[in-house]
């Protein structure tokens, strides 16, 4: 059974790239079912941070019309990056991501494919859930579009740029604070652009240009940030 | 690793000799010493005593010679920062990797200090200590950006591991400043059009942006003279080891 | 003896301030199995790391197959099999599905083979039990089955003794022969006292040489 390759002349077939996405996703995708907890714990965080604003500013409706678009965008951004620190983070203390550095698959799709899996754990269902948050804000229903658009768009953005910081941070034991310092400046174009879009769809302006913004922002983050999540992760298992 | 870069011209490999960069910074050090004095100096004086005022803000748009250098300095030496990060990530080179280490403080100071003459320049000219004006939001996220590279160097205890994963982040942080730049100044397009271009005729008369241009280069001099004293000083710590070190030490 | 399968040339490190090694030199070729010896803290683990690829923070040269080992980086994964400190088994996923993901990252592993070296490690009847719910030995066993599937040709083994009983022991022992004997190579760390005959080679650390 065991045939020690002494020639590199029979290189067995690949089983192909989109096989090994699938296999990594799928993998991901049911570590996350098992442990059920972890998938609601950023839904409630968004729920609850969106809920503190009429509580600390006030239940005026008009008041809250005006600024849920931000309010909901923040939620979800630190919603987001409050789930970051996980990605990594077993892989890593159980040795898996050793492993995962170590096998001949192109790293680059690996890491893609788990921040596509982390995402649509995280981010999918906060987008789907920002409507319940847009109602709770009396955001009027012309912003749900936008909302759920521009959420759809910006958020996968949100969970690449997270992963690099939590690929640098995945060594360290005080990961979670400092990703935040790292990453949130980062966050800031998508919040500006994401958060843009909503307003521009409760005043009826047109949102081409929104979310054509935040679609280039996704492209160049799905071409980049695999590249710097792997090196970050080269170093944080090297150090 | 391997000794296979010969395409790489001569004074890359002395560059990458931490002994030879200690003396060669030494050597430089008098000089931009005194260039960065006497450029400051006369600077100073031109821009506070000789250049005209302002017919609008009258005599308070003289912060100007220190915001304005301040913020190109702070841009700059990001880029720096990230520059010397890549080039120890893809090298190995030590030297770089102090350079890197060395900016961040020194970027970031920077920073505040341009971000605290924008607040008071502010006062006079908005009625405010502080404005969402989009250049100075940007400063502000530069100074973030700088933030962060810091705090992640000094959660990590081994210094190879820290420079490269910093690089990485700051790599990161230069992609992502055209489009930060960019997304607040669409944020905020209520904002003044850049004070100061190289590369286009400035609005200002010539005897206000002269000395204004003595001052960039002045505060770049400053610059390079505290970014050499940190690296001589980051040289040290790290060849602690080495006999040329122990014999320097032994000297003194 | 032809061209040795790895080499290393002149290689330092060193961490926290310390030396761990410095001018180390050693080559391995097939059928060699190549025992790391020295105390605790002396660079052992460090070594098999530097080896395996995860760590770049050292210097000299590493060759594979006589050529720079970082530009053969995906012909050396795929000839490699390590084995660390951590066994890389996932706690909430089943034996089965753990050595399923293994597969799936090593192209070159038939799936039809998992149950097959499951039952070499005495896992059958467990590879639907969640990982969590087994043994530390077993758990290592899970990891050690990947011994059973891999093809790779230079094994890399941190302590794969430990937590395994004696029995285990002796067939593991016997699975490294059998290895070496088809033209493998091993490099591994171990407190335990390999009857491996003259293919055993050691290097100790301490001692900064072949002993």
């Amino acid at each position: 059974m065991n045939q020690p390759a002494s020639n590199a002349g029979v290189v067995p077939a690949q089983p192909g790239m989109a096989g090994l996405f699938w296999a990594v996703m799928k993998r991901d995708l049911m570590l996350a079912f098992r442990r059920r907890s972890d998938l609601l714990n950023p839904l409630v965080f968004f729920l609850m941070v969106a809920s503190l604003f009429p509580l600390g500013i006030s239940p005026e409706p008009t008041f809250l019309e005006q600024i849920a678009p931000g309010v909901v965008w923040v939620g979800a951004l630190l919603a987001t990056l409050l789930s970051m620190d996980s990605l990594f983070r077993s892989d890593f203390d159980d040795g898996t991501l050793e492993q995962t550095l170590l096998s001949p698959q192109p790293l680059f799709l690996v890491v893609l494919a788990k921040v596509l899996a982390h995402w649509a754990m995280t981010g999918l269902p906060l987008t789907l859930m920002a409507p319940l948050l847009g109602v709770m804000l009396f955001l009027p229903t012309e912003g749900m579009s936008g909302l759920v658009l521009s959420l759809l768009l910006g958020t996968p953005t949100l969970s690449l740029v997270g992963a690099i910081g939590a690929a640098l941070t995945v060594g360290l034991r005080k990961g979670g604070v400092l990703i935040s310092l790292l990453v949130l400046p980062l966050y800031i174009p998508v919040l500006i652009f994401g958060a843009g879009a909503v307003q521009a769809a409760v005043t009826g302006l047109p949102l081409g240009g929104y979310l054509s913004l935040l679609g280039a922002m996704l492209a160049l983050g799905v071409a980049l940030a695999p590249l710097a999540i792997a090196a970050a992760l080269r170093i944080s298992v090297s150090g | 690793m391997a000794e296979k870069k010969s395409w790489l011209p001569r004074w890359f490999y002395q560059l990458a000799s931490p002994r030879w960069c200690y003396e060669f910074m030494g050597r430089l050090l008098p000089w931009f010493g005194v260039g960065t004095l006497f450029l400051l100096v006369a600077g100073t004086l031109w821009s506070l005593v000789y250049a005209p005022a302002d017919y609008q803000q009258g005599n308070s748009f003289r912060i100007i010679y220190i915001h304005v250098p301040a913020a190109i300095l702070a841009q700059s030496c990001y880029m720096l920062m990230a520059i010397a990060g890549a080039i120890g990530l893809i090298w190995k080179m030590k030297v770089a990797d102090m350079v890197a280490k060395s900016c961040a403080p020194i970027g970031a100071t920077i920073a505040i200090l341009a971000l605290a003459t924008g607040a008071i320049w502010g006062k006079p000219t908005w009625g405010a200590w502080w404005v969402w004006d989009a250049r100075l939001t940007s400063m502000l996220v530069l100074l973030f950006l700088y933030l962060g590279v810091i705090a992640l160097h000094s959660a990590m205890e081994s210094d190879t591991t820290a420079s490269q994963a910093t690089s990485v982040l700051a790599l990161v942080g230069l992609v992502n400043i055209p489009i930060i730049k960019y997304s607040v100044d669409w944020w905020n397009t209520l904002h003044q059009p850049a004070t100061f271009t190289l590369t286009e005729k400035p609005a200002m008369p010539t005897e206000m942006w002269l000395p204004l241009l003595v001052m960039v280069i002045g505060f770049y001099c400053f610059f390079a003279v505290s970014l050499m004293l940190r690296v001589r000083n980051e040289i040290l710590r790290r060849e602690r080891r080495a006999s040329w070190v122990r014999a320097l030490l032994d000297k003194v | 003896m032809s061209e040795p399968l790895l080499e290393v040339i002149q290689l330092y490190c060193e961490r926290d301030d310390r030396v761990l090694f410095d001018n180390l030199n050693f080559s391995l070729n097939a059928g060699d199995v190549l025992q790391i010896e020295g105390a605790n803290g002396s660079g052992k683990t460090t070594l098999l790391r530097i080896l395996s690829g995860l760590t770049g923070n050292y210097e000299g040269e590493i060759l594979w197959r006589g050529e720079p080992r970082a530009q053969t980086r995906e012909s050396f994964n795929r000839s490699l099999l390590y084995f660390g400190h951590q066994p890389g088994v996932k706690a909430i996923l089943t034996p089965l599905e753990n050595l399923q993901w293994y597969a799936a990252m090593h192209p070159s592993i038939a799936t039809g083979r998992i149950m097959s070296a499951l039952e070499q490690v005495g896992l059958r009847g467990y590879e639907d039990a969640p990982c969590h719910t087994l043994s530390a030995g077993q758990n290592r066993r899970v990891s050690l089955a990947r011994l059973y599937l891999s093809d790779a040709p230079l094994w890399i083994l941190d302590e794969p003794f430990t937590a395994i009983d004696k029995q285990g022991v002796a067939q593991k022992e016997r699975l490294i022969q059998q290895h070496a004997d088809q033209g493998g190579s091993v490099i591994l760390t171990t407190h335990h006292e390999l009857s491996l005959g003259e293919r055993l080679r050691r290097i100790n650390l301490n001692l900064q040489g072949e002993t």
